[in-house]
């Protein structure tokens, strides 16, 4: 019963900040809603039996890569200047896709049978996840760390200014 | 040695490849080179008479020598030699007039450029004559009667560069041809029906009537016309007369007495299918009665001293002709071997005369018996013999012809008046070129009697021309006559027939009587009887139009006809030509606009195609991840709504997936 | 709560996300659909990991890797925007089309 309660709650205010991301004229307002639209999706996790990933993306994306992109726009906009137009040619054609788009998951998802187990999952998921990144997905484990550091370094370079 | 006579043909056979090949350039070699050859056959001949005669009394001699080339039991061909007295007495001829003639031309020919040539062609003729009286078969005799036809042809157009001559040398040629063609008609006859070619097989089996009635009668006029053609009778004759402008030696060779005489030959040859064939016969002597009365005719008339020669030519073969026909082998053949010397005599005669005076019109002459005296004498000695005046050669066998026609009254009557007509026109001759006064005083102071080598053949022939007839005297009992008797087995009238002999005598004589009144006399004007008689005198001196008239229902419808085909085919070809031209430019234009407008059009259409799909299509290219984005979604959408219809259910389906 | 309402959320996030790839013009604003759509998806894989295989956590750890991959690809993303707007003085996505034909 709770959890359906919370369930919808957090589902309505997700698509809420994102549809208030993908339509706010001001940058940094939609920057804001992305926040509270990660949190929420965190909040989801927790009642998906993934402590350990609702941890990892509040870390992770709102405390990085949020605070990145603000950064960004901190650096390239002009908060107070004249505003651009936001969104181009494309919006009607878009949005008409996109609801198509939507429709078409959808109707394949209802269309499609899944089964499902009964089982009930484990509920401290942390240890196992360490155990198998180190033993079974040692692989992808390393790979990204590598690009990792790729990414790392990429930035810097693109980043730099001249005769730095 | 009689049955080796293939030796003789052969001699001047050799004498022929000499010249052509190796002594050519040497003119006196060759001439006597030739005339060496001719003299070893003339001797060899005599040879084979006197062993012929020595045969006689037990057996006719009969000797054959043949080698055989195709013997099947329904056909026989071979080549070989058959010698019995008719082939002795034609050796003997032909040799004799050939030497004669030979030894003459040297004279003749002296100083023409193409003397070695004259001598080849001479010997060739030779040759082939020779060829033609031994052989042993009909195949045989017609290759050498063709040969001696092609050897004429050279003969008469010798002096080639007269237009004249080489126009009468085709027509000899030609007119023989037609002859020849009936010849070969008979011949294919003869080996349909009789399976050989051989003489002695031939006649037995027409005698045994394998091969009789019509189809009998048939074969004989077709082979007859070989004879017709080329012993000159009615209607084949238009010939000879042209034939006299080759060169006189070869008149009197071949005019005279060889290849004239092998139509004669070969009737007498051929005797035993006339005689199986009353209707042949007849025909035979027809045409031969016919010929020697249109030839006297006309000789009564002609001024040119060798157009008279070869009329009465015709006329006394068309006497040989008819004997034959009327069945007297022994007239026929007695008064070829005759005529063969005195008809020889005359034309190299004529020929010493011409080349006296350098012309050949009698009325241009006159009085040449004081300037050439061998040549008169000789010349007066043939003319009555001719005639057939007692004791001479032409008295007995012309007696014999006028007698084979004993049963046929009309054949003698007309026979008898030919013999007055002959006398007249030979006389008439002899005293317009050798009597009275030059009618041309420079020609006549010109004249000179003519060198050795051409008088000499004249007397010696003129002996013959006495003496040969002697054989034939009917009080002989193995004369001519009773040699041919046991050699023919054909019954024959030996007995002398003064009456005859008196009837044919006044006709010459009267005959001779009226020649000396009107040309030499004058009593009688020529003039005068010419205009008398002007339509017949028209007739006579134009040879009864025949030349016009074949020249106008024959030649010149055949020139027409080669004409429209000239012109047909020219036309045609011409058109087919210049059709094909004109379709292969016409058809190479259209090709050209093909490519030029069409495949050109093609490829410049796919430039301007590409260039305009690109034109539009760059358009899509905008550069902005948005568009790209877009379109992406797009596709994302179409994918997810096939995998979620029954499309591609309905697609496996299709390809027969299940 | 069921599997298909969870996706369901996904899908509707999802294209709310391509929506936004698609129609805005700021670079940033790019980049910050994109992380809606990395979110969806990883919602996604989450909710598949409870309820088809709960004691095997394949989607998690695949979760995971994804989260760290969109981290990475937002750095050099935002990287590539300030240098854009060094050089041009704007971050319009639009005027970013010199492989225009």
């Amino acid at each position: 019963m709770t959890e359906t309660i919370v369930f919808y709650l957090f589902s309505f205010i997700i698509i809420v900040s994102a549809l208030a991301v993908v339509t706010l004229r001001n940058i940094f307002h939609c920057a804001l809603f992305l926040i509270l639209c990660l949190f929420c999706v965190a909040g989801l996790y927790v009642l998906l039996y993934a402590d350990f990933i609702a941890v990892i993306q509040v870390l992770l994306y709102v405390g990085a890569v949020s605070i990145l992109i603000i950064f960004a726009i901190m650096l390239t906009a002009r908060l107070a200047g004249r505003q651009v137009v936001m969104q181009n040619e494309q919006t009607f054609i878009g949005a008409f896709l996109a609801l198509i788009l939507m429709g078409g998951i959808l109707w394949s998802l209802t269309g499609t049978f899944i089964r499902q187990s009964a089982e009930v999952p484990p509920p401290k998921s942390l240890a196992t996840i360490g155990r198998l990144l180190m033993t079974d997905y040692v692989l992808p484990f390393e790979l990204v760390s590598v690009l990792l550091l790729a990414a790392l370094i990429g930035a810097i370079v693109i980043a730099r200014r001249e005769g730095t | 040695m009689l049955d080796k006579i293939f030796i003789i043909p052969l001699l001047p056979l050799f004498a022929f490849v000499m010249i052509v090949f190796f002594t050519r350039w040497k003119e006196k070699l060759s001439a006597g080179l030739s005339i060496a050859m001719v003299a070893i056959g003339w001797i060899l001949s005599i040879v084979v008479m006197i062993e012929t005669l020595a045969y006689h009394g037990e057996h006719v001699a009969h000797v054959e020598w043949a080698i055989d080339i195709v013997n099947y039991p329904g056909f026989h061909l071979e080549l070989g030699t058959l010698l019995d007295p008719l082939t002795a007495i034609m050796l003997i001829v032909v040799t004799t007039v050939s030497f004669m003639v030979q030894v003459y031309s040297l004279g003749y020919m002296h100083g023409d450029p193409r003397f070695s040539r004259y001598f080849s062609y001479l010997s060739l003729f030779t040759f082939s004559m020779l060829g033609l009286v031994v052989a042993n078969n009909f195949f045989l005799i017609f290759i050498f009667w063709e040969l001696v036809g092609l050897t004429s042809y050279f003969l008469i157009g010798f002096w080639f560069e007269k237009k004249s001559a080489s126009d009468a040398g085709k027509k000899a040629f030609i007119t023989t041809k037609i002859g020849d063609l009936g010849f070969l008609v008979g011949l294919m006859m003869m080996g349909m029906f009789l399976g050989t070619f051989n003489y002695g097989e031939v006649f037995a089996k027409v005698e045994a009537g394998v091969i009789s009635g019509g189809l009998l009668t048939a074969m004989a006029i077709f082979i007859f016309c070989g004879a017709v053609g080329k012993s000159a009778q009615f209607p084949l004759h238009v010939w000879l007369p042209d034939a006299m402008e080759g060169p006189t030696p070869v008149s009197a060779l071949i005019h005279a007495a060889t290849m004239v005489a092998a139509g004669v030959f070969l009737v007498a040859r051929s005797m035993a299918i006339f005689m199986a064939t009353p209707d042949g016969a007849m025909t035979v002597a027809w045409i031969g009665l016919i010929t020697s009365f249109m030839a006297a005719s006309i000789a009564l008339v002609q001024n040119d001293i060798k157009r008279v020669l070869a009329y009465s030519t015709l006329s006394q073969l068309g006497y040989m002709i008819m004997a034959l026909g009327l069945g007297s082998f022994t007239a026929g053949t007695f008064h070829l071997m005759t005529h063969a010397f005195f008809k020889s005599l005359l034309f190299l005669g004529a020929g010493s005369v011409i080349h006296a005076v350098h012309t050949n019109d009698i009325q241009e002459m006159g009085g040449l018996s004081t300037k050439m005296k061998t040549t008169a004498l000789t010349f007066i000695i043939a003319s009555l013999s001719i005639s057939g005046i007692f004791p001479l050669s032409g008295f007995w066998s012309k007696d014999e012809i006028i007698g084979s026609a004993h049963e046929h009254p009309f054949f003698m009557v007309v026979a008898l008046v030919v013999a007055f007509m002959t006398a007249f026109y030979m006389f008439r001759l002899c005293f317009l070129t050798f009597f009275g006064k030059p009618r041309d005083e420079e020609k006549y102071t010109h004249a000179h009697e003519s060198p050795k080598s051409m008088t000499v053949p004249l007397v010696f022939l003129a002996v013959l021309s006495v003496c040969a007839g002697w054989v034939g005297i009917p009080w002989l009992s193995h004369g001519y006559a009773s040699a041919i008797v046991a050699f023919n087995g054909h019954p024959h009238r030996a007995e002398p027939d003064i009456l005859l002999m008196l009837i044919s005598t006044v006709v010459a004589l009267s005959g001779i009587g009226l020649a000396y009144l009107m040309y030499y006399k004058g009593s009688i004007s020529p003039e005068a009887m010419g205009q008398r008689f002007k339509p017949i005198y028209n007739l006579l001196y134009n040879k009864y139009y025949i030349d016009e008239i074949y020249d106008a229902v024959i030649i010149e419808p055949t020139y027409a006809f080669a004409r429209f085909l000239w012109s047909f085919d020219a036309h045609i070809i011409d058109g087919i030509v210049n059709l094909y031209g004109t379709v292969t430019v016409w058809l190479s234009t259209v090709k050209y606009w093909i490519d030029a407008y069409i495949v050109d059009g093609i490829v410049n259409g796919l430039g301007i195609v590409t260039g305009a799909a690109s034109s539009v299509l760059r358009l899509t290219q905008t550069g902005r991840l948005a568009n790209y984005l877009l379109v992406v979604l797009f596709g994302l959408i179409v994918l997810i709504l096939i995998a979620n219809s029954n499309l591609l259910n309905w697609a496996f389906v299709l390809v027969g997936i299940h | 709560m069921q599997l298909i309402h969870y996706l369901s959320l996904s899908a509707i996030l999802f294209s709310i996300g391509f929506y936004g790839v698609i129609t805005r013009r700021n670079a940033i604003a790019i980049l910050m659909s994109l992380e809606l759509m990395f979110n969806a998806v990883n919602i996604n894989l989450v909710a598949f990991n409870r309820f088809v295989t709960p004691t095997e956590f394949i989607g998690q750890i695949f979760a995971i890797f994804v989260i760290v991959v969109a981290a990475a690809e937002a750095t050099v993303g935002l990287a590539i925007v300030i240098l854009i707007h060094r050089n041009w003085r704007s971050i319009d996505a639009d005027r970013v089309n010199l492989m225009k034909w």
